[in-house]
């Protein structure tokens, strides 16, 4: 082994013997060169970026809505589901074309600083109250929202909020304000992760938790919580579809937003959610709000 | 337990029926994942090997940098790649944002310290003679540097492995920045961690399986290369 001419001929030998590793080296850098010059699919003029919450994505509603969308229309939708926080923050920087998304206190921030040229109501549902099923705080006879959360606050369960800035997290966060009351200490945890996470968590820990109902009818079969609190409307959860401003930002695809935003708000697109889930759920998971202002809705 | 079992069943049906979204999924993570270690390979071999032989000054300097980079948290790559490919950032007139290419640059951040690092040792442990001799011989450097590569390759190969598990197996940056759409930028890793947000285990644990096949059959043939071409 010491001796360097053993080297160069046991190098020769097995240069003759083995496969060599430059030429797969070399065949591996021609056959790189040819994908990085053929193959260059980057974005397309005809992709519209649609920045939407969890529950959208996770419910299979947007499987449904996106591939009806794109057999009529030029434009391809790319869903980036990130939850209503983020997806606002991408709205704000540009870097989304349209918007799906459920915290319309947000939601108006954005429409008086400009951002936003158009916000319409797409459907709504109810979030729920959902905990064990002793009910210690004696959610189901709770008279509103903020009396069941004031309740959870007095026993000794633990509440789990997503703590994530999602739509959820800000309605949730909105209601202990509404009950004049800050959550914190040991029986008050943030998951920090999405609906579903956040559920199977509260359903381990025998906890309460805020959910919006399409996300709960999914998973109810795995989980150990029962619905206490629904319909009250406090608790409505509005879908809204927003458009950018295309004249603020020189990249975004405002002409894509608005074609998916008017699809969403058709006959055709309002037919598919009104049904959605029925197979599955017996049940619709949303209810339709094209052209419904939301101060009908609220009252 | 049941649950388990249940997911293995499925992912053989998956596999058997060649489920036509499963197929999608696998077709992108292989280009993805590959194309990512492939790159890192073309670029981390020849830097892993002039490291591994020439000594220079600011060597260590660079070696930290190189073995920092085998241990950076991926979230961390994706946060970067992804604010360098925003619409307003620095790479945005790429439009790699959300498309494969985003993922493939990600995994090649990840990959390129592993198998630079790898090749580095590799290098290091060819008898130091051998280039010396060779370049005694008459060779010109860039020809000693390819024979010492050359006698090296089957460490090399090991290389390769640690580079492609480290692409194949990361969901945090792909995440971010591929954005997991469907029948576009959804791998394995990411449709995992979908698949189990929704409460769909059995498809979860269905694709882990997959996934742990399709890194098993690569590493399979890489071992069976490698200790095939050792040296008795």
């Amino acid at each position: 082994m010491g001796n360097p001419a053993d080297n160069i001929i046991r190098f020769r030998d097995s240069t003759v013997r083995d496969f060599t590793f430059w030429r797969i080296f070399d065949i591996f850098a021609i056959v790189v060169g040819l994908v990085a010059i053929t193959a260059c699919g980057s974005a397309r003029e005809t992709d519209v970026i649609l920045a939407t919450t969890t529950s959208t994505n996770d419910s299979g509603l947007l499987d449904v809505l996106i591939p009806d969308f794109e057999s009529i229309s030029e434009f391809n939708i790319k869903p980036i589901a990130v939850g209503t926080g983020k997806a606002l923050a991408m709205a704000e920087r540009g870097e989304a074309d349209v918007l799906l998304v459920h915290a319309p206190t947000a939601e108006k921030v954005l429409v008086e600083s400009g951002v936003i040229k158009r916000r319409s109501l797409v459907m709504h549902n109810f979030f729920q109250v959902v905990g064990p099923e002793n009910d210690p705080a004696h959610v189901a006879i709770a008279v509103s929202a903020t009396n069941a959360l004031k309740a959870i606050s007095e026993t000794d369960t633990l509440f789990i909020s997503r703590g994530d800035d999602s739509g959820t997290h800000k309605m949730e966060l909105a209601l202990w304000q509404a009950a004049g009351i800050t959550p914190k200490g040991s029986r008050y945890q943030e998951s920090g992760q999405g609906m579903g996470a956040t559920l199977r968590i509260a359903s381990e820990k025998s906890a309460y938790t805020l959910t919006d109902y399409g996300t709960y009818l999914a998973l109810k079969e795995n989980l150990d919580l029962t619905p206490l609190l629904g319909e009250d409307r406090s608790l409505l959860n509005i879908y809204s579809v927003l458009e950018l401003d295309g004249d603020r930002f020189n990249n975004v695809n405002s002409a894509g937003g608005k074609d998916f935003a008017e699809y969403l708000l058709s006959p055709r697109a309002q037919r598919l959610i009104e049904t959605f889930g029925v197979d599955k759920y017996g049940e619709p998971l949303f209810i339709l709000d094209a052209g419904t202002s939301e101060s009908e809705l609220v009252r | 337990m049941e649950l388990i079992w249940n997911g293995i069943v499925q992912a053989f049906k998956l596999i058997f029926h060649l489920d036509s979204e499963l197929m999608n999924i696998l077709w992108v993570t292989i280009r993805v994942s590959g194309t990512a270690t492939l790159v890192s390979l073309l670029l981390g071999v020849p830097l892993g090997a002039l490291l591994g032989t020439w000594r220079f000054p600011g060597r260590s300097a660079a070696l930290s940098i190189i073995h920092t980079g085998m241990g950076a948290p991926p979230v961390v790559v994706g946060l970067f790649v992804m604010i360098m490919l925003w619409r307003s950032g620095p790479l945005g007139g790429l439009n790699f944002l959300y498309t494969p290419w985003a993922m493939i640059l990600a995994q090649t951040i990840i990959a390129f310290p592993i198998i630079t690092g790898f090749s580095m040792a590799a290098v290091a442990q060819i008898d130091p003679q051998l280039r010396q001799q060779l370049l005694g011989l008459g060779a010109s450097r860039i020809q000693a540097l390819r024979a010492v590569v050359q006698e090296a390759r089957l460490p090399l190969l090991t290389a390769i492995m640690a580079g492609f598990g480290g692409a194949i197996s990361e969901v945090g940056a792909v995440m971010m920045v591929g954005g997991n759409i469907k029948g576009e930028t959804r791998v394995l890793t990411t449709a995992t961690v979908l698949e189990s947000g929704k409460g769909e285990f059995g498809t979860a644990i269905a694709l882990s399986v997959i996934l742990l096949l399709l890194v098993f059959g690569v590493i399979v043939g890489l071992t069976v290369l490698q200790q095939r071409n050792r040296i008795t």
